[in-house]
């Protein structure tokens, strides 16, 4: 557990970058630290493997000060992801991620296998090994950079805004990249990010700082969005506050309704036959959801014209039954997102092999958060 | 340093020889590397062609080129036209590469946006590209001004002219005040001459001056 | 001096001078005045190098005394050859000792130059993850930023070497037993031949030593450096190696 005691950072000029911070990180979480720029996320962050000495107060690693101990041997057992990756540019991938262990006394042939394997666990090809940084593209090589933060096996990671150099494709890939690794090695992790949505994602619990060093709310994400402690977080936190609450309730009781299912190839007459007012769903031979079949459509072409692509008119967003690692493609968010984004105002359950099981009515889903709040499992 | 109180006379005009013999070669060698740089960062033939070229002239000592330029150019050995002639080749080297760089360095967006605006090729290049390259280049100016300013001395080792000869006649007679003096005069020199171009360079690109201040503000 | 003669009949003789044995035995033969040119040339550069890169390194990695590299880098290009070898063997005597002098004061800045830029430009990012790993200082300069900077750093010596064999050659003027010998011989007795003859030997020993160093230059330095982009500077590096004209602008205008 890591633990800020009344910690504050002053600099010569006056300025105060963190102001009595009293904090706990708990283990095996996802801790993120989040705020606008000047707030202090980043120097509270860096405090803690001291790359930044406090002015006053302790910060405590498993009850010992860290003061204690000499930096570099105190950050080797510290995992640090910045956000450029700062790789080694001349040196391969592979040698990049053996860096600590091999610091740390490992024998290199020793220290080059566990890094291979690290590789392969942060999704990157067995090629990429024997390459140099500047081969790689930016979001490979953040992938190195976690790899070579876990390298020693550290129980403890920094990742200071990591994902924010890269695209909001590849950044989304890494962000799910860090929620698998995660369940897998359960590391202490404090995550400093600007960027309220990810720190919702990715958080196990959220600290929130004002400009000024000052932490304004320190929850789960569910209660942050459910009770922001003031103006400034509840601002920060953004519009559609509600809504994306709904992401962190389960929609596993909810009911789903029937939906005609028509197989993409058949007739024209055959579809229309199955409509259901006026709404039927095209699947492919496993059951997949291609697209929508609508009346309005149909009866622009004669019966015989078989179904293809040129009818069918895109569906909205998925709702996911079985949901599996990812639970909010299986919140009331996700159910709730899929009927508003259908075009029939029906949206489209599926199972985890992605086959149709039936569709959800936004009617449905609000008795459902309803029932919910009733019992109690809504936070307020 | 009475010596250079007896001869003030002497210093003056050998620094005037001097500074004839270095400038030259500066605006012979800008005349010919703006072209050839801006063929070098246009085209890729031309820069494998240029750049090496530039790199192994550069290489040959200034001694060497004095010596076999007046059988290249048929003049004397002691023709000043030699000095030019070598100077300006090292000042192209060095300048053709610095241009290449500086112009090849004119952001694509920069040159999207003038197209865009209307620009033909050649009023582009002078309106935006060549301004845009002006920091660069007077790095590359720089460095061939004070370089040009220490070789032409040089030059007193064949019988040519400047502060150099100073240098030889201090050698010859044992006078050390009077080297001493060519020595300062020449630092003295290049001192000048390159903060002036500093002091042109920033003329020619106030932008850039304004940079460096949002930077540090 | 010397008028230097002219004329058709040189193309013939400069082979005569490359044919005549007296030319390439005993202490003035080409052989001999190689060997003594890159003998001082080989001190000078090492001496130079010592001195200057260590200090280098140490102004690029702390950042303190910048002023001096910037500030005296253009003051030291100014310094003329000739006048410090004139210089030196006035106070000092003639010999060895004040040609070296001379030698390593003119080496001494484009390893300045070289190391500082070279270890300057070093990615910021990549030396706060070298720190936030837990490496400690001497480990960083040594693993991290001097392999980084070996590219600048290669190019500096290259510029000091080249400086130095020049330099080399003019002191024969002041009795030196390098291969300005020749040079300076045909100027004293008017024969064109001999001086040509000298030239074209410095300028293949010039161009062969500079050969080499660009090989040495590609094996050294990392793979994964080849394509170098410095900070602040340009994006398209004209040659992926950098050469001596990139340690003359890197180093001294970090004013501008």
């Amino acid at each position: 557990m890591i633990e800020f005691q009344a910690v504050t950072k002053q600099y010569d000029d006056g300025t105060t970058a963190v102001r009595s911070l009293d904090l706990r990180v708990q283990d095996g979480q996802i801790t993120v630290f989040v705020g606008p720029s000047g707030c202090g996320k980043t120097t509270s962050l860096r405090m803690i493997n001291r790359m930044i000495d406090a002015s006053s107060g302790r910060i405590l690693i498993d009850g010992k000060d860290i003061r204690e101990s000499d930096p570099p041997l105190l950050r080797r057992g510290i995992g640090y992801v910045i956000q450029q990756a700062g790789l080694f540019p001349h040196r391969t991938v592979l040698d990049n991620v053996a860096t600590v262990p091999v610091l740390t006394g490992t024998p290199r042939r020793e220290a080059r296998k566990r890094a291979a394997e690290l590789l392969e666990l942060v999704g990157l090809p067995t090629g990429a090994a024997k390459r140099y940084p500047a081969q790689l593209s930016g979001g490979q090589q953040q992938r190195v950079g976690v790899a070579r933060a876990l390298a020693a096996d550290p129980p403890v990671l920094l990742m200071d805004e990591p994902f924010s150099a890269v695209d909001p494709i590849v950044r989304e890939g890494l962000q799910e990249e860090l929620l698998r690794l995660q369940a897998e090695l359960a590391k202490t992790i404090v995550f400093v990010t600007h960027d309220i949505d990810e720190a919702i994602k990715l958080g196990d619990k959220v600290a929130v700082f004002r400009q000024g060093g000052i932490l304004a709310q320190y929850d789960e994400p569910s209660v942050l969005l459910a009770n922001p402690a003031d103006d400034f977080v509840s601002s920060f936190i953004g519009r559609d506050r509600g809504y994306r609450a709904l992401g962190f309730l389960t929609a596993s009781g909810l009911n789903l309704g029937a939906v005609p299912c028509v197989r993409f190839g058949g007739t024209a007459a055959a579809a229309k036959s199955q409509l259901e007012d006026g709404w039927a769903v095209a699947v492919d031979e496993n059951n997949r959801p291609l697209g929508w079949l609508s009346a309005a459509r149909l009866s622009t072409v004669g019966d015989e014209t078989e179904v293809t692509d040129g009818l069918l008119i895109s569906g909205g967003s998925l709702y996911h039954v079985n949901p599996g690692q990812d639970t909010t493609s299986g919140s009331l968010r996700a159910a709730l997102d899929s009927a508003l984004s259908s075009p029939s105002s029906h949206g489209i359950a599926v199972d985890g092999s992605g086959a149709v099981v039936g569709c959800v009515r936004a009617e449905d889903v609000l008795a459902a958060l309803s029932a919910a709040r009733d019992a109690g499992k809504v936070p307020s | 340093m009475s010596w250079a109180a007896d001869h003030v006379g002497l210093i003056l005009s050998q620094t005037g020889t001097h500074l004839f013999l270095a400038i030259v070669p500066i605006l012979l060698g800008l005349i010919i590397s703006i072209p050839l740089g801006w063929l070098a960062s246009r085209y890729r033939v031309a820069r494998a062609i240029l750049i090496p070229l530039g790199g192994i002239l550069y290489t040959i000592p200034s001694l060497v080129l004095l010596v076999v330029l007046p059988l290249i150019l048929g003049t004397q050995l002691l023709d000043e036209i030699n000095l030019i002639v070598a100077l300006t080749i090292y000042t192209c080297a060095l300048l053709i590469r610095s241009i290449a760089d500086a112009l090849a360095s004119v952001s694509d967006n920069v040159i999207a946006s003038a197209n865009a605006i209307g620009y033909r090729t050649s009023g582009r290049f002078f309106a935006v590209e060549l301004p845009l390259a002006v920091p660069v280049m007077f790095a590359g100016l720089r460095v061939a001004m004070v370089s040009n300013i220490s070789l032409v001395s040089v030059g007193a080792l064949v019988g040519i002219g400047g502060l150099g000869q100073l240098l030889t006649a201090g050698f010859q007679i044992y006078n050390t005040p009077e080297v001493v003096t060519a020595i300062v005069a020449i630092v003295v020199l290049a001192l000048i001459l390159d903060g002036l171009l500093v002091v042109i360079g920033r003329t020619l690109s106030p932008w850039a001056k304004a940079a460096r201040a949002g930077a540090t503000a | 001096m010397g008028q230097g003669g002219k004329g058709g009949g040189d193309g013939m003789n400069i082979g005569s001078f490359f044919t005549d044995p007296t030319n390439w035995s005993g202490p003035s033969g080409i052989p001999q005045l190689t060997a003594y040119h890159l003998y001082l040339t080989v001190l000078a550069v090492v001496i130079g190098a010592v001195i200057a890169i260590p200090v280098g390194a140490f102004i690029g990695h702390t950042g303190k005394g910048s002023f001096l590299v910037a500030g005296f880098a253009n003051g030291f290009r100014a310094l003329p050859e000739l006048g410090l070898l004139i210089l030196f063997v006035e106070l000092i005597g003639l010999g060895v000792v004040p040609v070296t002098l001379a030698l390593v004061v003119l080496a001494i800045p484009p390893f300045l130059a070289g190391t500082y830029s070279g270890v300057n430009n070093v990615d910021s990012a990549v030396i706060d993850a070298a720190r936030g790993m837990g490496m400690r200082e001497w480990s960083i300069l040594f693993r991290v930023e001097l392999p980084i900077a070996m590219p600048l750093i290669l190019a500096g010596l290259r510029t000091a070497v080249l400086q130095v064999i020049a330099t080399a050659s003019i002191a024969a003027y002041i009795g030196t037993g390098s291969l300005g010998y020749f040079i300076f011989l045909g100027e004293n007795t008017r024969n064109y031949t001999i001086m040509l003859g000298g030239a074209i030997v410095i300028a293949v020993l010039a161009l062969v030593v500079e050969g080499l160093l660009v090989l040495v230059q590609r094996l050294v330095v990392s793979p994964g450096l080849r394509s170098v982009r410095q900070r602040r500077r340009v994006v398209r590096s004209s040659s992926v190696t950098p050469s001596t004209m990139d340690v003359e602008t890197a180093g001294g205008t970090s004013s501008s």
